[in-house]
């Protein structure tokens, strides 16, 4: 049986009274795709925020790669090789698309920072460069490269976001409703992107999303979450036509 | 008991005062989010007003009257309409800089207005040392009664109002989204000025209660009163008044205390009493939950337009070279004027300007580019100057004692940030300076720190058979520790730290999720900060020779950080200006009559209130300007490619320019819509606005915020 890529068990988080998750136990593997529904209030970013250390669970654990990583912060998870997006947009304020790659490229470069930084002054090396322009084409965003992203509107901050969280490239990329916002044709950018990063370099995608076109065009896999709970688990279509998950999320009308 | 009795009892008057101003911090902060520091010269003015009235023999009604109840809150409600009222969406920066600019500019005023005679305090309703009754065997004075039974009669009307009024829940809705309150019918302005002027009035009325417990009105008096009141808001959280009053009343007395029962004679009763709000604020920053993180995000803080990052626009290829040469132009007159031309004070004044220059380095690397407050700087500059004093001493050779005393103050650095890790924004400034509050009251005055007023003797450097002694040879070696170093806050602003703080400013959950390590970053920051302020201070202690607690008093790094945020805090050339141009002011206003003594800081007061409009500094717009007019001349003469061609449209609309230099990569069609009235309205959106499924950059948002009255810009 196959190491997966990362696994949650009994994930529990509590905020006061509210249960935002209640023993949710998932297992990605590595290439895979998931898609992570539930209707507002559902714990879909709650398990993000877990996963990625930005919350602490009351209870249950996160491996990733075969390797516990619940005690570690939220930068080395990062550093471990997954790439995030946000629901509401963290971008650099004052920097432009290209500064965000190049500065994502150095961190995730690990040692000798020092001397790159009093031999090249500071400047990206021709390796950071190169791959920051190739991402800026992957996302469609070269015309914007170096304008300040406070210039940019919704969907293309959502493209620069998506591009920074594949710097690396990592192995696991977890999206928190990239499309909303988007117009359709920055949408059909945001599935190619995706489809492309899958199969060409073969990064693991959990995407939540409420937008189950979308969802369906990109993912193998349907997690559906209600209350804090898994209410479902499986292929797209076998989930889709379950009468639980039908009357929790998508009403009787689909 | 009655001992007890006797030291607990006159603390409660000083308690009530710290509680008046301590609430009219909280309300400020809740109504508008502006930790207003320039309270304590509103008391101040309150009370020199109060005191020269009735020393005019009005009536102390009318004099209470007029100093209370309309000086203070004028001030009050001028800064809120003038300045406050346009930075409640802005950072933490945004929002100190101009109330520290205030608590510099409003003390000078004043004494500009009334001259620096000495000012005795009156009493306010009943004469202040006359005792009354006994209560047990401690006697009452009319001041301490006087002090009490106003503060419990007005906090407790101002509780009533908060509680019966829907003031406060309205306050509470403006605090949380200034943008959502104004959309459902709440008037964001008027809520915010009612906040301003009610704690102004406590400020006021907080002056005039306590000033007959100083022997004389001064402003520094009125600065420790702040703090004292800042500890208390601390201890609420900034946000629960019954805490903070609770608080207020708890710090009064245990001063007092402490004061009774420590021995008397040393250094730690001494400098402990004034030291002690302090401890207590630097524990309560470090122990409230609520500080630790900058307060919750405006829900509809995506429909504002994002606030403006300062970023340099790309210049044109000749322009840029021409702006290089100019500024290497002066440098060099600057370094051929003080060592060829000038007499012997200006050379002194040019060094100065190069020693200050350094330190302000230090503010240049921790808050323009690690957007980190701290008020404290002089404190880690004083740690380094009294390094080299005490290792002189000791025959270590003095450039390695300046490179020790450079050390010795990054490893305080180290140890301020480890606790200031855990808060954020304005919290850091305070801790900061609570460490600057408790080095000059304390740890400087000791045999084997800063030994007090005393001070220490420092010699100029030699290395080897070269001796620094002579004012140019000293000049020359200043310049070329700044060079150095100016060179080295270049490289890290270029480098992976650099560009590392650039992301962490604009946001930290984004930067934790590229792998930032933001712990570490911030605490590199503050190291290399207070590493470099060492070394400024280090040599600050050669140049001057003789130095004591005084040339780091803790005013010092206020004053220091509102003259580089004033020239420009975002660029070395700004802290190298910011340096050269306070030596030379210094020097100019020398020779003014004791009046005018404060116009050098009130010059870089008043520059620090632009900093709501131009965060960047009056120095830095200034080149701005001439280099677009530059710009605007060298294509006039070239008339060879139309403006605004890639990039430098974009960088044009990041300043927020006018529109027609916005020809950007995104299209801007400027239009006319239609309203569904049939008033004509321009917006910046076209065609689009009529289509509801249109593509992005259509100008969608901005029409509807037109139609809300919510866009401004």
């Amino acid at each position: 049986m196959i190491e997966p890529l990362l696994e949650t068990a009994g994930l529990t988080k509590r905020f006061g009274r509210v249960v935002a998750l209640s023993d949710v136990s998932l297992r990605i593997d590595a290439g895979g795709s998931v898609g992570v529904v539930g209707p507002n209030g559902a714990g879909k970013t709650t398990l993000f925020d877990c996963v990625l250390g930005v919350v602490k669970p009351d209870a249950g654990w996160v491996a990733f790669d075969g390797r516990r990583i619940d005690r570690l912060p939220t930068f080395r998870r990062a550093l471990l090789g997954i790439g995030r997006t946000f629901q509401r947009l963290e971008l650099f304020g004052g920097m432009t698309p290209r500064e965000h790659l190049c500065v994502t490229e150095r961190v995730r470069g690990g040692r000798g920072r020092l001397w790159k930084d009093v031999i090249g002054l500071g400047r990206p090396s021709p390796r950071e460069r190169r791959e920051a322009d190739d991402l800026l084409a992957l996302v469609g965003l070269e015309d914007v490269a170096d304008v300040p992203v406070e210039a940019l509107n919704l969907g293309r901050s959502r493209l620069v976001e998506l591009a920074r969280a594949l710097v690396g490239p990592p192995e696991l990329l977890m999206l928190d409703e990239p499309s909303s916002g988007l117009d359709d044709a920055e949408r059909a950018i945001l599935v190619s992107v995706l489809e492309r990063v899958r199969h060409e370099r073969g990064v693991a995608v959990v995407l939540v999303e409420h937008d189950l076109d979308l969802v369906t065009a990109v993912v193998d896999r349907l997690v559906v979450l209600d209350v804090g709970r898994v209410i479902a688990d499986g292929p797209v279509d076998t989930v889709l036509s379950d009468a639980a998950v039908r009357s929790a999320y998508l009403g009787s009308g689909r | 008991m009655a001992l007890f009795l006797s030291f607990l009892l006159p603390g409660i008057p000083y308690g009530c005062a710290y509680a008046l101003m301590g609430a009219g911090l909280v309300l400020t902060y809740r109504a508008s989010g502006v930790f207003n520091l320039a309270f304590g010269a509103q008391a101040y003015v309150s009370a020199i007003i109060f005191s020269i009235a009735v020393h005019d023999a009005w009536p102390s009604w009318a004099a209470f009257v007029v100093a209370v109840l309309v000086a203070s809150p004028a001030i009050g409600l001028a800064v809120e309409r003038l300045l406050f009222r346009y930075t409640r969406t802005a950072g933490p920066l945004v929002k100190l800089v101009p109330a520290l600019g205030l608590l510099i500019a409003i003390p000078s005023v004043t004494q500009m207005i009334i001259g620096t005679a000495t000012r005795l305090p009156s009493s306010l309703v009943l004469q202040t040392w006359k005792i009354y009754f006994h209560l047990g065997s401690t006697p009452v004075s009319g001041g301490e009664l006087s002090t009490t039974v106003i503060t419990v009669v007005v906090v407790g009307l101002f509780a009533l109002v908060l509680r019966s009024s829907t003031l406060g829940l309205r306050m509470r809705a403006v605090v949380e989204s200034p943008r959502m309150a104004e959309l459902s019918g709440v008037r964001a302005d008027r809520t915010s000025a009612t906040a301003w002027v009610l704690s102004s009035l406590f400020a006021g009325l907080a002056g005039v209660l306590l000033a007959p417990i100083f022997a004389t009105v001064s402003a520094p008096n009125f600065t420790a009163l702040l703090v004292a009141a800042v500890a208390a808001a601390a201890i609420g959280g900034f946000e629960s008044l019954p805490l903070a009053l609770g608080g207020a009343i708890g710090l009064g007395i245990s001063q007092q205390l402490l004061a009774g029962y420590l021995p008397s004679g040393t250094i730690l009763s001494s400098g402990l009493r004034p030291a002690f709000p302090f401890v207590v604020l630097a524990v309560a920053l470090v122990a409230r939950r609520t500080l630790r993180q900058s307060s919750a995000r405006d829900p509809l803080a995506s429909c504002d337009p994002p606030a403006l990052a300062f970023r340099a626009p790309a210049r044109m290829a000749q322009v840029a070279v021409g702006s290089r040469a100019f500024g290497a132009l002066v440098a060099g007159m600057l370094v051929a004027t003080t060592l060829v031309l000038v007499p012997g004070s200006w050379e002194f004044v040019f060094t100065l300007g190069a020693v200050l220059s350094i330190v302000f380095l230090s503010i240049t690397l921790l808050t323009g580019m690690g957007g980190q407050i701290s008020l404290g700087q002089a404190a880690f500059a004083g740690a380094g100057a009294f390094t080299v004093g005490q290792l002189a001493m000791h025959a270590v050779p003095v450039l390695a004692a300046v490179l020790l005393g450079g050390l010795l103050a990054a490893a305080l650095g180290t140890v301020v940030a480890l606790p200031a890790l855990r808060l954020g924004g304005v919290a850091v400034g305070l801790l900061t300076l609570s460490f600057a509050l408790l080095a000059t009251n304390v740890l400087f005055l000791y045999p084997w720190s800063g030994n007090g007023a005393t001070g220490l003797t420092v010699p100029r450097p030699r290395l080897g058979a070269v001796s620094f002694a002579g004012s140019g040879a000293f000049f020359w070696l200043v310049l070329a520790f700044l060079v150095v170093l100016a060179g080295a806050v270049k490289l890290v602003q270029w480098g992976t730290i650099g560009q590392e703080l650039a992301a962490l400013r604009g946001s930290e959950r984004g930067s934790a999720a590229i792998g930032i390590d933001m712990r570490r970053l911030r605490v590199v920051a503050f190291t290399l900060s207070a590493g470099i302020a060492g070394i400024g201070g280090a040599l600050y202690a050669c140049l001057q020779q003789s130095i004591s607690v005084n040339d780091f008093n803790y005013q010092f790094s206020l004053v220091y950080v509102v003259v580089v945020a004033a020239v420009g805090v975002y660029s070395v050339a700004g802290a190298l200006e910011a340096g050269v141009l306070y030596a030379v002011l210094m020097q100019l206003t020398s020779t003014l009559s004791s009046r005018f003594s404060s116009l050098l800081a009130l010059v870089f007061a008043l520059a620090a209130l632009s900093y709501v409009r131009h965060p960047e500094g009056v120095v830095a717009y200034a080149k701005a300007w001439v280099l677009d007019r530059a710009e605007q001349l060298t294509r006039h003469f070239q008339r060879a490619e139309p403006p605004g061609t890639g990039s430098r449209g974009a960088a044009g609309r990041a300043e927020g320019r006018a529109a027609g230099r916005a020809e950007g990569p995104q299209p801007a069609c400027l239009g006319e819509a239609e309203e569904a009235g049939g008033r004509d309205l321009r917006a910046t959106a076209g065609a689009g606005a009529a289509r509801p499924p249109a593509a992005n950059g259509q100008g969608r948002s901005h029409l509807r915020s037109r139609l809300h009255g919510g866009d401004r810009r």
